[in-house]
């Protein structure tokens, strides 16, 4: 059976889902890679001086995610994770922001990080949808043809069917040739 | 009496409600032996219809046996065997009078609203919304049938089942309707999006009237083996490309005819587009996640034709009417003029060209409708049409 494969493929490579996936995966490496080597001057813009520890830990997550979601054979699990680390980054810049001297950049940095998150919470649905579909159970209905004659007899077997000018192409603007 | 009745978004439940009676000297009772749930009542389920009400009995696709007649009633008699179309008609308007019944002028009683949302009011309808006159459906063990005159589809009392008769109240027709939309030539490819009931029926009316080719696009593979055995190619967009797979099946030309029976709530994981609209919907900055009608528009052959019985509600997004208008498609839509192919598929059935009911999969009594609702809407447990029996003969 043709979609038998689509049943291994846990990646839904034809799902914009799955594609959405696969890119915040690298985001998530990228974004956990900038968040290790360049950690001084994250805390520095955003006024979260102090926070070093915090913010390398966070990249670490990022990075062990975005494997997660390109090398695992099933991401949702890996991109709820995403949700999850998102809640905490939120919660962390939130914590940060009342007495913070650069909150104009921070208020920014949250608006972005509410943005992936919302990305994030769609993307992470729509693929757990996608696999709790493959995993019904599927019914076979090959023998509901509801063609008595069978396929070929019942080629153009209504052909006979009246129809009126209404719903055809109007006569002036028909093909020349319709066989062409 | 037992009916399906709103309750309000998802929330639909088997009530005791008063039975109908004559209200005017034109209606007709039925005791109602089998109904069905149709892919548009989801839209009611969803809420996405503006204009139902707490209260309001569900349901468009019924058949029965006529128990009462008003005194104005000549056509139909005590004791007679109908299919019920989900269009209430006069059979006397203008409109009626040209064939166009589901823009009867004269059975919408809410016609004001109508005109207002619409521009121009349209048939009434049973079971959907205000805007359609606010009757009562048929999911019930009684329906009253106004209009009743016009409104029917007498069918031979024999050994004929109900479940063969049922769709040619809804869905057999509309399928019908959306395959002679497009004119269809002995040469053309015809691809239909959506394996549901509606579609079922466009394929097989598609191949019927003669199409080359008919491709089908889905992603649940119980509907597509259905469309397969229907004399379909399918495409599953979970495993390949829609656009690629058709370019390949069409030597790169593209379809020629193209039939959207999907409509207003296309799957939301199905693209970026429908992702978009999903969200748009969520804060109520959109109404319909049309992504088919855009890829039709796209893919469609130059000079082909898009036919339309997918459901639409409201304000439709970013649609590509450039390619449209650049290509010369030619787009024919609308509800169904039930009663203009009802003799021509009835006898169709009666020859033994096509067996309707092999869209059932679900058949259970009325009580079970709730649960039939959600099995229905989560396309599980292979559902495709559910038929319902309000006074038993239910089975499953």
């Amino acid at each position: 059976m043709a979609y038998a494969a689509a049943m291994d493929d846990k990646r839904f490579p034809h799902t914009t889902a799955g594609t959405l996936a696969q890119q915040l995966g690298w985001f998530s490496i990228a974004l956990g890679t900038l968040e290790l080597v360049a950690t001084r001057r994250l805390t520095r813009a955003l006024g979260m001086w102090g926070q070093e520890r915090t913010l390398q830990a966070y990249g670490v997550r990022e990075i062990v995610t975005g494997i997660g979601i390109l090398t695992s054979k099933d991401p949702a699990p890996w991109v709820w994770g995403r949700v999850a680390g998102d809640a905490l980054d939120l919660g962390t810049m939130a914590m940060a922001y009342p007495n913070n001297p650069k909150k104009a950049k921070l208020a920014m940095a949250i608006a972005n990080v509410a943005a992936v998150t919302a990305l994030d919470v769609i993307c992470a649905q729509q693929l757990s949808a996608t696999k709790v579909r493959q995993q019904m159970p599927v019914r076979d209905y090959s023998d509901r043809s509801g063609l008595p004659m069978g396929i070929s007899a019942s080629r153009g077997a209504a052909s006979d069917a009246e129809m009126t000018e209404q719903f055809r192409i109007p006569e002036p603007l028909r093909p020349f040739d319709a066989t062409v | 009496m037992k009916a399906l009745v709103w309750h309000g978004k998802e929330d639909i439940r088997c009530d005791t409600v008063p039975d109908p009676t004559i209200e005017d000297a034109t209606d007709a009772i039925i005791k109602v032996t089998s109904c069905a749930i149709c892919g548009s009542d989801l839209h009611l389920f969803h809420n996405f219809m503006p204009g139902m009400r707490k209260g309001d009995v569900m349901g468009h696709e019924h058949m029965g046996v006529v128990v009462e007649v008003g005194s104005a009633v000549k056509k139909l008699r005590i004791g007679e065997r109908v299919v019920i179309p989900f269009t209430i008609i006069c059979g006397e308007c203008e409109q009626c009078r040209r064939g166009f019944y589901s823009v009867c002028e004269r059975t919408n009683r809410n016609r004001k609203l109508g005109d207002t949302v619409f521009g121009h009011s349209t048939a009434g309808l049973f079971g959907y919304t205000a805007l359609t006159g606010g009757y009562a459906g048929g999911q019930a063990e009684y329906l009253r049938v106004p209009f009743a005159d016009a409104t029917h589809i007498k069918v031979p009392d024999n050994d004929l089942t109900d479940e063969q008769l049922l769709f040619l109240g809804d869905i057999f027709p509309t399928g019908w309707q959306a395959a002679v939309q497009c004119d269809i030539q002995p040469t053309d490819t015809v691809a239909v999006w959506g394996c549901g009931p509606v579609a079922q029926f466009a394929i097989r009316s598609a191949l019927l009237l003669g199409a080359k080719q008919v491709i089908a696009i889905d992603n649940l593979p119980d509907r597509l083996s259905m469309a397969r055995a229907g004399g379909a190619i399918t495409i599953n967009f979970d495993e390949e490309s829609v656009l690629d797979r058709l370019q390949e099946l069409t030597q790169g030309k593209g379809p020629e005819k193209c039939i959207d029976a999907v409509g207003m709530e296309a799957h939301a994981a199905r693209s970026l587009d429908s992702m978009l609209d999903k969200a748009k919907q969520m804060v109520m900055l959109g109404t319909d996640r049309p992504h088919v009608l855009r890829e039709m528009m796209y893919v469609c052959r130059p000079a082909g034709v898009l036919s339309v019985p997918g459901v639409y509600g409201g304000f439709l997004d970013k649609i590509p009417f450039g390619a449209a208008m650049n290509k010369g498609l030619t787009i024919r839509m609308g509800q169904t003029h039930v009663n203009r192919w009802t003799p021509d598929l009835l006898r169709r059935i009666e020859t033994r060209q096509i067996d309707p009911s092999f869209v059932v999969t679900h058949n259970v009594p009325l009580e079970q409708g709730p649960q039939m609702y959600k099995t229905f809407r989560d396309k599980s447990d292979g559902c495709i049409k559910v038929v319902l029996k309000p006074n038993g003969n239910g089975r499953h």
